[in-house]
């Protein structure tokens, strides 16, 4: 048994000839230091340049490609967007996107199952930001690990597709705990479904103390009205910050929301559910 | 399994602690893991010696501590134990509590080999 602090391994911690002692320095420094820097790096780009970033997150098969064609086909005449595609492998959904388009630079990540930080920032320098309204990241299909890196997005929005199951919240709490808006997909399958519920997707939200909204839509068949106004918001929040910036110490002459008092319009109160 | 890459983040973080001690290793490693931070304590025992290979972290013992879960209710005023799936305040029910603990992700300490021409730090 080792001596020195009784564990099973035998002489594990045995100096080595040029060693006195051992010694614990406490830390108390968060694991994603590194990413969370290079998120907050990438946001201080996005906000510079004006516009909304929105990084959608869901389990593989659950629409983000189709709902990115339906979008583009809604908001492209009006808005600049652009894509950041992450996969495994294969450009087939950056085919798909640039054949709307749209701008869209492919992240293969090989192995990985998230994208980080450092990803985005090298994709978003293949990007002219200054000239776009609304950037997409288009996240690995994953309900687990995406949720534990911060991207720099402004807001995360996590599909549910409805043969996935209405439970998905409960199942996946860190995926749906980080969402700032749910968008149930494919309710044209609804018919055929019988045990999906969309109410309930809401209720399981509740209980995970999340006031994210859900939306019920379907990609293929409408209406996206209340995505496209949600999204329009959004950006309608970013240029107001971008464009009237609030001067520090000029507060008590703002007649709108500042940045320390944001509007309850967009984000809700989950918009930093990491503190 | 983004563990792995949490763990390549952690190696960096202690080298750099060790690095700043002149210490030329990490015995050991202690983390603080919430379970709503999203990360497997035993994926991430088995990644720790697949990222701390030729680091100073390599053969280091890795300890982890999982702390519970816990809500704030603002109606009550009470704090209290949690669900993962299950934040609302087990006291009245209300849904909008405000999370408190459990999804810390957090480095606390490193043990550090001192060299013999270094001085001995004292623990604090």
């Amino acid at each position: 048994m080792c001596q020195t602090c009784g564990c099973a391994l035998p002489d594990h911690l045995r100096p080595e000839t040029n060693e006195r002692d051992v010694h614990t320095v406490a830390v108390l420094e968060g694991l994603k230091a590194h990413n969370d820097a290079a998120a907050r790096h990438n946001r201080a780009h996005f906000d510079r340049a004006g516009l909304l970033v929105v990084n959608l997150m869901s389990s593989p098969g659950a629409g983000k490609t189709r709902l990115l064609e339906a979008t583009i086909e809604a908001l492209g005449g009006r808005y600049r967007l652009a894509v950041i595609e992450g996969d495994l492998e294969t450009e087939n959904d950056a085919r798909r996107i640039r054949a709307k388009g749209v701008p869209t630079v492919q992240i293969t990540t090989g192995s990985a199952c998230h994208l980080d930080a450092t990803m985005v920032h090298r994709a978003a320098h293949a990007l002219a930001l200054d000239a776009l309204d609304i950037l997409f990241i288009e996240n690995v299909g994953n309900l687990v690990c995406p949720a534990s890196f911060d991207l720099g997005q402004h807001a995360s929005v996590t599909l549910l597709s409805t043969p996935e199951g209405d439970d998905k919240p409960l199942k996946y709490p860190v995926m749906f705990r980080a969402s700032d808006l749910v968008l149930v997909t494919k309710t044209d399958l609804l018919p055929v479904l019988d045990d999906f519920n969309v109410a309930a997707v809401a209720e399981h939200m509740r209980r995970l103390a999340s006031t994210a909204p859900v939306l019920a839509m379907s990609s293929k068949t409408g209406p996206l009205d209340a995505w496209l106004a949600w999204l329009e918001t959004g950006l309608a929040e970013r240029r107001r910050r971008v464009f009237h910036p609030a001067a520090p110490g000029d507060e008590g002459l703002l007649t709108r929301p500042g940045p320390n008092h944001p509007g309850p319009s967009f984000l809700g109160n989950l918009a930093s559910p990491e503190p | 399994m983004h563990e792995l890459s949490l763990c390549r983040s952690l190696i960096r973080q202690a080298s750099r602690v060790a690095a700043e001690h002149g210490a030329p290793s990490i015995r050991r490693v202690c983390l603080r893991i919430g379970p709503l931070s999203g990360v497997e304590v035993e994926l991430m025992r088995e990644a720790f010696p697949l990222a701390s290979h030729d680091t100073p972290a390599e053969g280091a013992r890795l300890e982890m501590a999982t702390s519970p879960v816990r809500v704030h209710c603002p109606r009550c005023a009470q704090e209290a134990e949690a669900r993962v799936n299950d934040l609302t305040c087990p006291h009245c029910g209300h849904w909008q509590t405000r999370l408190i603990g459990g999804d810390e992700l957090l480095l606390v300490s490193v043990d550090l080999a001192s060299a013999s021409t270094e001085p001995l730090v004292p623990p604090s």
